[in-house]
């Protein structure tokens, strides 16, 4: 079933035009690797899909997006509730500057949930499934800032978490991190299919291989290629797709 | 080879003694005031000067309390950073964070503008249409006044407020809002529970900043605060501030009453002294 879905979605940054008729249907609980080389418009797309994109000056966008049905771009939709429900994280970690705990809270206490005991256990749940509670457990308190990279991109992770959103956008997660907190933050999110819809953007075709379940192929702006990720890497169905996961360029 | 490391060695030299042009003339300065101000204090004594309410340096039996002055100036900066800082930081936020970028270029020319208008502007200004606009509308005898000083006062601090604040939360990384924008907290929230703590030492520093400014104008305040060495026991009396106090009787003074001036203007000097450091720690903090 899908959960999401682009038609004829095109985007201009200006007079450039970074995604071109972009048609695409993607799965609940499932989790989709979004590659292609640098500029290709997989980052443009995913941050479409939670409109971060309309912060940007001179931004043009036709086509629809749907998501649960509904037209995100529809005058209706409240894009706040929108970004609570289809949650991001960014490549480089980005904990606010404020404590562990906060960090967590900060997103609840947005959407309006002051009870100390209920906030306790978001919190906690959100490191829990973020698979970090027991190396910050006992020190909440102390400053995100304070840790590692590995641990700020799980803090973050959390942070997206807890105000329960229903689709993770995560955008080239480990680019800023060393291999050990990699295969970390693929493991947890394969555990995190159970229960979110992941759409992940990366430039590791390795990892996109161990972790996806579908693939895209995005190149200059177009969606070469979609399906799953072992007929993808196994029988690319486009030249292109084949030339680029082979390594001939990218 | 020689020759070019002396000719380096005396460029060096050269160099350094430019340098310390400054910190020769602060040295000077402070060693001055310090010895020219503390023997009116000792005869006076310390308390029966800084808290004496009574300014009378030219009757029959002189007095010199500046407790007066001291009260005026306190009260003063503390009305106009009241007044100042809620208008200049909500204008940084609004210039920083929130303004198109013609509205921000307009805007910021504005504020430089304003921070290059001669103090004596401000005052001319403000006794022309501040002091009879607080005479009608309060139906007081005069409008030369407390109230007159502060307004002009939270005024003259505006562009040291917006500009030091708009530094601090533009210098917010942009990736912090973003983080905030994505889990649904709208713009504002994002402003004021994400950029604004993160700016907070910046802010807190040209909170200070003003503090200093407003403790140190002289030239404004005398022109609408009546310049009398009232107790400040009401906003619509006329007062005289801690500086003003100094450059109003310099001219004919003589004696103790010269030796008095110069105490006055060592306590300026120490409660700026007091703002400086303060607002080194916050900078200091900033950078951490």
């Amino acid at each position: 079933m899908s959960i999401i879905s682009a038609k004829d979605l095109c985007l201009w940054y200006g007079d450039h035009q970074a995604l071109k008729n972009i048609n695409i249907e993607l799965s609940d609980r499932n989790i989709t690797a979004l590659i292609g080389p640098s500029g290709c418009g997989k980052s443009t797309f995913l941050k479409t899909l939670n409109r971060m994109n309309d912060l940007i000056p001179g931004v043009k966008i036709t086509g629809d997006i749907r998501y649960e049905g509904t037209d995100i771009f529809s005058n209706e939709v409240d894009v706040n509730q929108l970004r609570k429900e289809i949650g991001m994280v960014f490549q480089k970690p980005n904990p606010f500057p404020m404590s562990i705990y906060d960090n967590v809270a900060y997103g609840p206490r947005t959407h309006g949930i002051t009870n100390r005991v209920k906030l306790d256990e978001i919190v906690e749940q959100a490191l829990r499934d973020a698979a970090i509670w027991d190396e910050v457990k006992d020190r909440l308190k102390k400053n995100a800032l304070g840790m590692s990279g590995g641990q700020q991109q799980r803090l973050c992770i959390a942070r997206a978490l807890a105000v329960q959103p229903k689709i993770l956008l995560m955008d080239e997660p480990t680019s800023a991190l060393d291999p050990i907190s990699t295969s970390r933050i693929e493991e947890l999110v394969m555990e995190l299919k159970e229960k979110y819809t992941i759409i992940m953007v990366t430039h590791n075709m390795q990892q996109a291989v161990r972790v996806s379940d579908d693939t895209a192929f995005f190149l200059l702006g177009e969606l070469v290629e979609f399906g799953k990720t072992d007929d993808i890497f196994s029988q690319p169905g486009d030249p292109r797709t084949e030339d680029y996961i082979t390594g001939r360029f990218g | 080879m020689k020759k070019n490391q002396v000719l380096e060695k005396i460029i060096h030299g050269i160099f350094l003694l430019l340098g310390l042009i400054t910190v020769g003339s602060v040295l000077l300065i402070t060693v001055y005031l310090v010895i020219s101000g503390i023997p009116a204090i000792r005869e006076i004594g310390l308390i029966d000067f800084l808290f004496g309410k009574e300014w009378a340096s030219t009757a029959a039996e002189p007095k010199y309390g500046i407790l007066p002055f001291l009260l005026t100036s306190i009260y003063g900066t503390a009305g106009a950073i009241l007044i100042g800082v809620p208008v200049g930081f909500m204008t940084a936020v609004y210039l920083s964070k929130m303004a198109s970028p013609r509205v921000k270029s307009v805007m910021q020319s504005a504020v430089s503008l304003l921070a290059g208008i001669p103090s004596v502007v401000y005052g001319l200004v403000g006794m022309l249409v501040l002091v009879p606009g607080i005479r009608k509308i309060f139906h007081v005898p005069d409008g030369a006044s407390l109230l007159a000083a502060i307004i002009v006062l939270a005024i003259m601090i505006l562009p040291s407020i917006i500009k030091m604040s708009i530094t601090a939360l533009d210098a917010v990384p942009r990736e912090y809002e973003d983080a905030s924008l994505a889990l649904g907290a709208t713009p504002i929230e994002t402003y004021f529970k994400v950029s604004v703590p993160a700016a907070k030492s910046g802010i807190a520093a040209a909170v200070v900043l003003g503090v200093g400014r407003a403790i140190g104008e002289a030239m404004a305040v005398m022109m609408v605060a009546g310049n009398v060495p009232n107790m400040p026991d009401s906003l619509f009396q006329s007062v005289r501030f801690l500086t003003t106090a100094v450059s109003s009787e310099m001219a004919y003074s003589s004696g103790l009453q010269r030796q008095a001036l110069f105490s006055i203007a060592l306590v300026l000097f120490l409660f700026i002294m007091l703002t400086g450091a303060t607002l080194n720690f916050f900078l200091k903090r900033e950078k951490e």
